[in-house]
């Protein structure tokens, strides 16, 4: 133990057990119980990171999640972690933490010459200095800014751990397993009810174990030990150490980060490292304690000037002291404290300068009653203090440590979550829950001001009762243990006015009394203003020991109190959360679904590539042997296609089954063109418009019965159309006889293309069924069996512009049929076709997908003005009629070649007339798809043109400023293959 | 948030889709001789309460219920929860 020269004796580390951890490089030693911060202490290191602006030499502050100053990087490569707060990193053998924003070390960091400069880089020099010239902003200033000012790194490697989440449900969730928390914990754990208890410590018992009072005849340590052993043993209580309640949400519900593995050198196999917990309460009790908060001083951020309540966490918990002579500075009876656990612990204590002029006198030290401390002294650590009597003498006094106690704010934050607004308390100097608190929760202990360990436990019980009355579960408080009951005596002081030298608020961004001043000056009193212009606690801690400091100097300056100046409210997160816990598995290719087709696997096989279409993989082309170039590939299939026969996997298209008497009357409804007479054996294309009268969805309809239909959407809008076709039905004709499922994944789905379609069909299909063209026409379906009984369902529908089918069969049978189809083919040479030939097929056919229906375009601009019928009432109609919609030169849909068939038509160029000038005043349309088609020889395209439909032949350009390309283009008719429709119905 | 569905249960707000104001199942008669001013507003004129609101919420991940929440804007209070499809009946939609 010869380098732990701060260490202390007794306290909760174990002195047996040694740990070996590295900071900057150097080895240290400390002791099982300890956190990073309490061992650096206890080596005698004071110095622990160096702020964000100015680069000033900076320690640890408090002990607890609240630390502004003590931000280290935790670990190397893919695990490495920035911002991490010393004081809540548990120290395990073998950590490895670097300082942070020094260069190139924490003793000589060159970037504190910034502090030199620091009359320019006070408040607001963001919006004052870098205003001009404009361009310098992104190249100039902001880099070298951001190098300059700013935290820790990252790797930049992949995080290899794995995060989780999960849900929880309880009765009672306990917040904070303090003396309220354990109270309350307790209280409600005997009384059966289903209780969590969290805590974000890894040891339960809060302020029991930092302090030396009593409970009953043990130590308050050793009472908060024996609660959590009677909590363990109930089977109705979970008790969640390490794990932060970040957040409050609505109907009780809580958001959690249990961290799993952060105090190991990695996580186990298979373990989390850390749990998102989702916490579904009854009811929850708010026991997160207080903050203390600090008095500004000139110079009061050198390293050893600390929190008195955190001084007295290192001493009487983690054996350390900052400096084996401290002196304290305090405006309340708390400071005291602090003075006196250290006495008892052999630390040598300067003085205690408390600002009250009736401060009480301390036993083994000296207390200056009325005094202040306006200066300190010590480039890389506190040397000594510079203090002013009540007599107006000042004196330097020698210490190596200074403990500041201002007073306690209770920790309001997760009571602000929803709206909720804390009240100020007088007696307290401090700001305490509002009424308006999240639905479900109370507060307790010194959260709700109840600032003693008797009151702690006594509110925690009686939370407790309350809120399991509530819910009918009777429970009694018991007999409470005996527990300090000190009141409050506390005088309010926020800063030292004499004294030269800046005087620290907000340690974390380096906000000063001087730039809180400022603020006023140029008229940023307001909260909301005073916050942003400085950046007032708007660092990782979130202003948790400044944010009162910053309203006590504003209020001063504006004449009013403290309530009247206001309170910023607290959002989620409580502590910072690492962006991974919040993804949970969701990484990777598990961030969405990934669906799979039932030829998948055939496809596999065949060396397809594959593309994303939403969650489905779907086959963009099969490449063979000698194709170097997927468009060879992809002529290769249409040609195939068009010239025998080629299949291709549609089952992403979306399939509803629409059952019911009124069914048929249903589809009026939900489509632009009618569906009430058609034959049962037949197949309709149908498009459906949004309520807006814009063009929302195509897709076909086949009458399998009377009261039976099966609709198809397309593939993006599947799940939007099912909502709105439950909509429709549900809401606004709810006394139709009508049912619907989506069977989208209960059909697996071949387009079966080409003059050899039927050919090869009725090599599969059984005996039984006719499909010859008088049977089995152009529009005909029908349920049929294939292979030998397989049940089946045929459409003859056409997307490519040939004689084609479309076959589902249930999908467990979709490899075997796409299997079949590829042997009985084999005489017709057929062709497996993916994505990219059916997209050149259904251009070259002129057929709309959602390139064309793309939420701008009505039924007119896409040539289907006349489906929509004026007979019915269906959703769209009526204003697919109004007058914007329906200009005489309105956008139609044509085709588009180049007049020189060696260039090309590119999709999103706009249509110019083929003189006069290039731009948005001009616009004659855009090209929607392009393509080229191997059976024209040329690149083709389709797109909307002002009144296309009587411009054929037109010769206009197709332009693209930002390339700056002009390329002639012939208007045609957008059925460049087979305008007649003959190959369809052959 | 938590939706008490009148079939099911408490059920988290994540399994369902939200659609907005419940005014949506009111669709004009496109008969009527103002049928596209009627259409305009259903369509485009939404109240925005800072208080309580009667909204649509489609249980996407569950039973496929639309259903007609009342809740509080401002705190998310939820006091009433029905079938959309009961509302619109009783409403005589689409009669």
């Amino acid at each position: 133990m010869s380098g732990q020269i701060n260490r202390l004796n007794s306290g909760l580390v174990d002195h047996g057990q040694s740990l070996n951890f590295t900071f900057d490089g150097k080895s240290y030693q400390g002791l099982a119980g300890d956190t990073l911060a309490s061992a650096l202490l206890a080596n005698g290191v004071r110095l622990m990171g160096r702020s964000f602006k100015y680069h000033r030499p900076r320690g640890v502050l408090t002990a607890g999640s609240e630390e502004p100053n003590a931000l280290v990087e935790l670990r190397q490569g893919g695990r490495q972690e920035p911002n991490t707060r010393a004081t809540v990193a548990e120290l395990y053998d073998g950590l490895e933490a670097q300082s942070q924003n020094r260069w190139p070390s924490l003793q000589r960091d060159l970037m504190a010459v910034n502090d030199l400069f620091s009359n320019f880089l006070t408040a607001g020099f963001y919006y004052k200095t870098f205003m001009w010239p404009k361009a310098f902003w992104e190249t100039l200033y902001e880099p070298i800014i951001r190098r300059a000012a700013g935290l820790g790194s990252v790797s930049g490697e992949d995080d290899p751990d794995v995060y989780d989440k999960g849900f929880l449900h309880c009765d009672l969730l306990v917040i904070g397993a303090g003396p309220a928390g354990l109270s309350a914990a307790l209280t409600a754990g005997r009384a059966g009810a289903r209780v969590i208890l969290a805590d974000e410590d890894f040891a339960l018992g809060g302020r029991l174990n930092s302090e030396s009072f009593a409970i009953s005849d043990m130590a308050g340590s050793a009472w908060a030990a024996q609660t959590v052993a009677e909590l363990t043993s109930m089977d109705n209580v979970r008790l969640l150490p390490r794990t932060t309640v970040v957040g409050a949400f609505d109907h009780g519900i809580y958001g959690a980060v249990e961290r799993i593995a952060d105090h190991k050198p990695q996580p186990g196999t298979a373990e989390p490292r850390q749990i998102f917990w989702r916490i579904y309460s009854k009811r929850a009790v708010l026991c997160a304690g207080a903050t203390e908060r600090p008095i500004a001083f000139p110079n009061n951020d050198r390293p050893g000037i600390m929190m008195a309540g955190a001084v007295r966490s290192y001493a009487n918990r983690w054996a350390a002291t900052p400096h084996e002579r401290v002196a304290v500075f305090t405006n309340n009876d708390d400071g005291h404290r602090t003075a006196t656990d250290l006495i008892a612990k052999g630390v040598q204590v300067a003085a205690v300068i408390d600002t009250r002029a009736d401060a009480p006198a301390i036993d083994g030290t000296e207390c200056f009653a009325g005094a202040q401390v306006i200066d300190s002294k010590g480039r890389l650590g506190l040397e000594t203090v510079t203090i002013r009597t009540a007599q107006g003498f000042t004196s330097e006094i020698i210490c190596g440590a200074l403990a500041v106690s201002g007073g306690w704010n209770p920790n309001v934050h997760l009571t602000c979550h929803q709206r909720g607004r804390p009240q100020w308390n007088e007696a307290l100097a401090a700001f305490v829950p509002g009424e308006s608190l999240p639905i479900g929760l109370s507060v307790a202990g010194a959260a709700a001001g109840a600032l003693s360990t008797h009151g702690a436990m006594e509110t925690g019980a009686a939370r407790a009762v309350e809120a399991l009355a509530d819910l009918g579960i009777q429970a009694t408080p018991g007999d409470l243990p005996q527990a300090e009951d000190a009141p409050v005596n506390l005088q309010p002081f926020w800063y030292v006015k004499d004294g030269k030298g800046r005087a620290w608020i907000d340690q974390q961004n380096d906000v000063t009394v001087k730039d809180v001043k400022l603020a006023h000056q140029e008229n940023f009193v307001s909260v909301e203003h005073l916050k942003r212009y400085t950046t007032l606690g708007m660092a990782t801690d979130q202003g948790k020991t400044s944010n009162m400091g910053g309203l006590a100097v504003m209020a001063e300056m504006t004449g009013k109190s403290i309530p009247e100046t206001g309170t910023t409210i607290f959002r989620p997160p409580y502590t910072p959360v690492a962006m991974g816990t919040l993804a949970g598995r969701a990484v990777g290719k598990q961030f969405h679904p990934t669906r799979k087709t039932p030829s998948h696997k055939w496809a596999t096989e065949q060396g397809a590539v594959f593309t994303e279409v939403g969650d489905w993989l779907r086959a963009q082309w099969y490449p063979r042997k000698g194709e170097t170039h997927w468009r060879q590939s992809v002529d290769r299939e249409v040609l195939a296609t068009r010239n025998s026969v080629g299949v291709c996997d549609v089952t992403t298209l979306g399939k509803i089954d629409v059952q019911g008497a009124d069914a048929a009357e249903f589809l009026n409804k939900i489509y632009a063109n009618g569906f009430a007479k058609l034959p049962v054996g037949k197949v309709r294309y149908g498009l459906m418009l949004r309520e807006d009268g814009i063009a929302y969805d195509d897709g076909t309809a086949a009458r399998f019965a009377e009261d039976h239909f099966v609709v198809t959407t397309t593939t993006a809008n599947a799940v939007l159309v099912y909502r709105q076709m439950e909509f429709a039905r549900q809401c606004l004709w709810p006394d139709l006889d009508v049912q619907l499922i989506s069977t989208t994944e209960a059909w697996a789905q071949y387009a079966v293309a080409g003059p050899n379609s039927r050919r090869l069909l009725q090599k599969i299909v059984d005996a039984e069924f006719d499909i010859s063209n008088d049977a089995f026409p152009f529009m005909a379906c029908g349920e049929i069996t294939v292979c030998g009984g397989c049940r089946a369902r045929l459409f003859r529908i056409s997307f490519s512009g040939e004689l084609a089918y479309e076959i589902a069969v249930p999908t467990r049978y979709g490899d075997a049929l796409i299997r079949a189809l590829m042997e009985a083919g084999e005489e017709f040479d057929v062709t497996p076709y993916g994505t990219e030939a059916l997209g050149v097929m259904r251009i070259e056919k002129g057929h709309a997908t959602g390139n064309e229906i793309n939420g701008t375009t009505t039924a007119l601009n896409l040539g289907l003005g006349r489906m929509v019928s004026k007979k019915k009432d269906c959703i769209g109609n009526t204003l697919s009629e109004r007058g914007g919609l329906n200009e005489p030169d309105a956008l139609r849909l044509v085709g588009l070649k180049p007049v020189n068939a060696t260039q090309t038509v590119t999709a999103g160029g706009h249509l110019m007339n083929k003189d006069g000038p290039v731009d948005a005043a001009h616009d004659q349309g855009y090209v929607t798809s392009a393509a080229y088609s191997p059976n024209l020889g040329s690149s083709i395209g389709l797109g909307f043109l002002k009144n296309g439909a009587d411009r054929i032949g037109e010769v206009i350009r197709l332009v693209n400023p930002l390339e700056g390309s002009e390329t002639e283009v012939e208007v045609v008719s957008a059925h460049f293959v087979d305008p007649e429709g003959e190959r369809l119905r052959a | 948030m938590i939706i008490e569905h009148p079939l099911l249960g408490p059920r988290d707000a994540q399994e369902f889709v939200y659609l907005g104001d419940a005014a949506m199942i009111d669709r004009p008669d496109w008969q009527a001789d103002n049928a596209d001013e009627a259409f305009h507003d259903y369509l485009y004129l939404r109240d925005n309460p800072a208080g309580e609101h009667r909204e649509l919420w489609y249980h996407e991940q569950g039973d496929r219920s639309w259903l007609v929440v009342t809740r509080n804007t401002l705190t998310h209070e939820i006091t009433k929860v029905e079938l959309a499809r009961d509302v619109a009946r009783a409403r005589g939609c689409g009669r």
